[in-house]
């Protein structure tokens, strides 16, 4: 690595100096720099992800006791759907990409900027959209949607809340997602460095190929799901309600084509930004680079194929139970090589307990458990007996929030110094790291309990003998958002008044630390040549081997 | 990792990548694919649940209204498809000719479709029409996937015929022309997209009885 690149001096404000045509927030709004774009979708995603964070808030805070706690029960059955509808379309399918993939995909492989700027911008545009649209459904007369978000059918072609505005906005969103995936496979493609070939890439960039392919192929066989759907409530055309002849079972099979799918867009990214991070601060090249590289692509393709395993109790035949049952087993064995390559990759390192580094390592033991539970619930017998109760709300969030969730608190605290160029305080991430990693294993961990001694999902009321259960999660949930808070306002204060980052707080070997922080606006100054694979520590190992 | 080597830098924008262009546009095109795919399979679902009620209704539909739509959106690939050669032998008026030709198949091709869907409604055959809803529920099930395919075929349609309106400008004031043409060939595969779509509704919704 050079220092030469390293031209900007350190305490410039590089990139955001530079507004281009515009003045104020139009410089923001209308720019087509990756790098504003990015934070564009961080400011937007973060507003609806605290909001999505409150509505769950309120849904456990009902829950600590039973019969009516603080909101009525229809309340109780919106706040679940838009937490669901948040959460997912607005905060996790786009997290990881939209954010650190947009600023860091092209400084990552050395490139300016991505192959499609303007279609970058509109993707943000269809976002806020389709965001905001999601929310002025709630507001408007008929009340928000209460389907849960899954949209089932018959329920969403009959109840007369606003179902009609949020399966537009998901629609909306939809488009904004393959936008953004049919961009990062054409810049990955054609924009890498020269002498950064396929297996130099940064592992980010390789869990972002393989999101960006499902991201392509899955999103519009939900596009044209809700569409039909839409139809259906607007002019009463005959597709899926059965009182037309329609199955509403062939409605569901759509649904998960792309809905599980889209749990491995929400996870890969989340899996390669562990890899990105996990070697930095074990001052180790990561062990098995070509393995994880491939068994991303790898989840990809068999997550492709796994739909039904949310349908076994709906009606099927036996080889179609068994065939999907298969197929769920089959994907959790690219998803352990990841989880045994990083675990080799710790063994002998020279870690460093870094912020970024114990998100990652809360990720690593909450996403075991996960996926763990995940296989569980493939198992056909135990899924018949835990379909619809907790235990799957508690899988689904040890995977979503444990694992994609912490880790983009970890890219967040990890990329932070380069995206601002100032650093934050580290007494208060620790602590953060603490409460949240506390509070969510206190949150969901009950949930397998409740779950497997038959506590429904999406159910307002419950028998007294749970209610320990749910006292312990609720608690659990006020500590998790008090780690949430501390997060923000650290990080804000951090933004205002931090210190001056260097250009490599990490000792970080990829290209983003070879660059100011923060970035100048054209990223490279003179495009690098790369000569080396993204994980080079041999200096650290060498010395390991002679203390050895 | 890296060192620097300004023999390879290249500005951002400085130079054209055609072949990016393209794998973006067929990246697009795949998204289309997929979209009408999901209608295919709640087609061939209700087919096979409803083989009779299919047969029934789909004795309903004008096989020559259809037909003669089919030739009129073969022809109009095939001019597209001879637009790109004439762009690339630098024959603007000819290029915009055919480029013209195509956009008025397919306002043709629209104008037709007009035609048949309103007789449809006039014999009272649309979604919530009560003579359809006494009908068997796999002919409302026929008719909703009818209106709806075809409907969202003629969107796209719709959709073509403006972005071969804007490469016909783009043409015409010279931003197109016999060295950079990717825009139109974006715009022609568009096109055949939407060419290969109606080749399979028509069998599907006109021919199988």
């Amino acid at each position: 690595m050079t220092q030469e690149a390293v031209s900007v001096q350190a305490g410039t404000r590089g990139f955001y100096e530079d507004t281009g045509k515009y003045r104020g927030i139009r410089a923001w709004i209308f720019s087509t720099d990756h790098k504003r774009i990015g934070l564009l979708y961080l400011m937007t995603m973060g507003v609806f992800f605290l909001l999505a964070v409150a509505f769950g808030f309120i849904m456990r805070l009902e829950m600590l006791s039973p019969g009516k706690t603080v909101v009525e029960a229809q309340t109780y059955n919106t706040l679940f759907t838009l937490h669901g509808i948040m959460m997912i379309f607005l905060f996790i399918i786009p997290g990881l990409p939209a954010v650190f993939g947009n600023f860091f995909l092209p400084i990552l492989i050395g490139a300016k900027d991505v192959f499609f700027p303007r279609l970058n911008l509109l993707s943000w545009w269809l976002f806020l959209a389709g965001g905001l649209l999601a929310l002025v459904s709630v507001f408007l007369p008929g009340g928000a949607a209460d389907t849960g978000w899954t949209f089932y059918v018959p329920y969403s072609i009959r109840t007369s809340t606003n179902v009609l505005p949020a399966l537009i906005a998901a629609f909306i969103l939809g488009f904004s997602s393959i936008l953004t995936g049919l961009n990062f496979i054409t810049t990955i493609h054609r924009m890498r460095a020269p002498g950064m070939g396929w297996f130099r890439m940064p592992l980010f960039i390789w869990s972002l190929y393989a999101t960006a392919w499902v991201q392509v192929l899955a999103t519009p066989i939900i596009g044209i799901t809700l569409l039909l759907v839409m139809v259906e409530r607007w002019f009463g055309v005959g597709i899926f309600d059965p009182a037309l002849g329609g199955d509403p079972v062939l409605y569901q099979h759509l649904f998960w084509i792309y809905s599980h799918p889209a749990v491995y867009i929400m996870i890969l990214p989340g899996l390669g930004v562990v890899s990105e991070i996990l070697p930095v601060f074990a001052r180790r090249t990561i062990f098995g680079y070509k393995f994880i590289a491939y068994s991303s692509v790898a989840i990809a393709a068999v997550g492709s194929l796994v739909w039904a395993h949310h349908m076994f109790t709906v009606g099927m035949s036996n080889t179609g139970m068994f065939v999907f049952s298969f197929l769920t087993f089959l994907v959790s064995i690219p998803s352990a090589i990841k989880v045994f390559n990083w675990v080799a990759t710790l063994y002998k390192g020279s870690i460093v307990l870094e912020v970024p580094m114990l998100f990652i390592l809360s990720f690593i033991i909450q996403f075991s458990i996960g996926g763990f539970t995940g296989l569980m619930l493939g198992a056909l017998a135990v899924n018949i007996h835990v379909q619809d109760t907790y235990f799957v709300v508690g899988h689904f969030h040890y995977v979503m929030f444990g694992g994609t969730g912490f880790g983009l608190f970890a890219a967040m605290h990890y990329w932070f110094p380069k995206m601002f160029g100032r650093m934050y305080k580290k007494g208060p991430a620790l602590a953060s790291w603490f409460l949240t990693t506390v509070g969510f294993n206190m949150l969901y961990f009950p949930f397998f309990f409740l779950g497997y001694f038959g506590m429904p999902r999406r159910y307002y009321d419950y028998l007294p003998e749970f209610q320990t259960y749910h006292v312990i999660s609720t608690v659990g949930s006020w500590i998790l958002v008090l780690g949430i808070i501390i997060i923000v306002v650290n990080l804000l204060v951090a933004y205002k008044r931090g210190k001056i980052a260097p250009a490599n707080p990490w000792g970080g070997r990829t290209l983003e630390w070879t660059i100011a922080s923060p970035p100048p606006a054209e990223n490279f100054h003179d495009i690098p040549v790369v000569t080396t694979g993204p994980y080079d520590y041999s200096e650290f190992e060498q010395r390991q081997a002679e203390h050895s | 990792v890296s060192s620097t080597s300004s023999g390879v830098a290249a500005g951002a924008h400085a130079h054209r990548d055609d072949v990016g262009s393209r794998l973006g546009m067929w990246l697009f095109l795949f998204t289309e694919l997929i979209l009408f795919g999901g209608m295919f399979i709640v087609y061939a679902v209700y087919r096979f649940t409803h083989p009779d009620a299919f047969h029934l209704a789909a004795a309903e539909l004008d096989t020559f209204v259809g037909t003669v739509n089919t030739i009129i959106l073969l022809t109009s690939s095939l001019t597209v498809a001879m637009s790109i050669t004439a762009i690339q032998e630098g024959r603007k008026t000819f290029a915009l000719t055919l480029v013209g030709m195509t956009i008025l198949l397919a306002l043709a091709f629209l104008v037709n479709k007009y035609f048949e869907w309103g007789h449809k409604f006039d014999v009272g055959i649309y979604p919530g029409a009560p003579e359809l809803l006494a009908q068997p529920q796999g002919v409302i099930l026929y008719f909703g996937l009818y209106f709806v395919m075809t409907g969202l075929h003629a969107l796209h349609v719709i959709i073509g015929m403006g972005v071969l309106i804007y490469d016909f400008e783009a043409i015409r004031r010279g931003t197109i022309h016999a060295t950079s043409y990717v825009r139109l060939e974006s715009g022609a595969l568009y096109w055949h997209l939407v060419d290969v779509i109606w080749i399979f509704l028509f069998p599907l919704f006109y021919l199988l009885h």
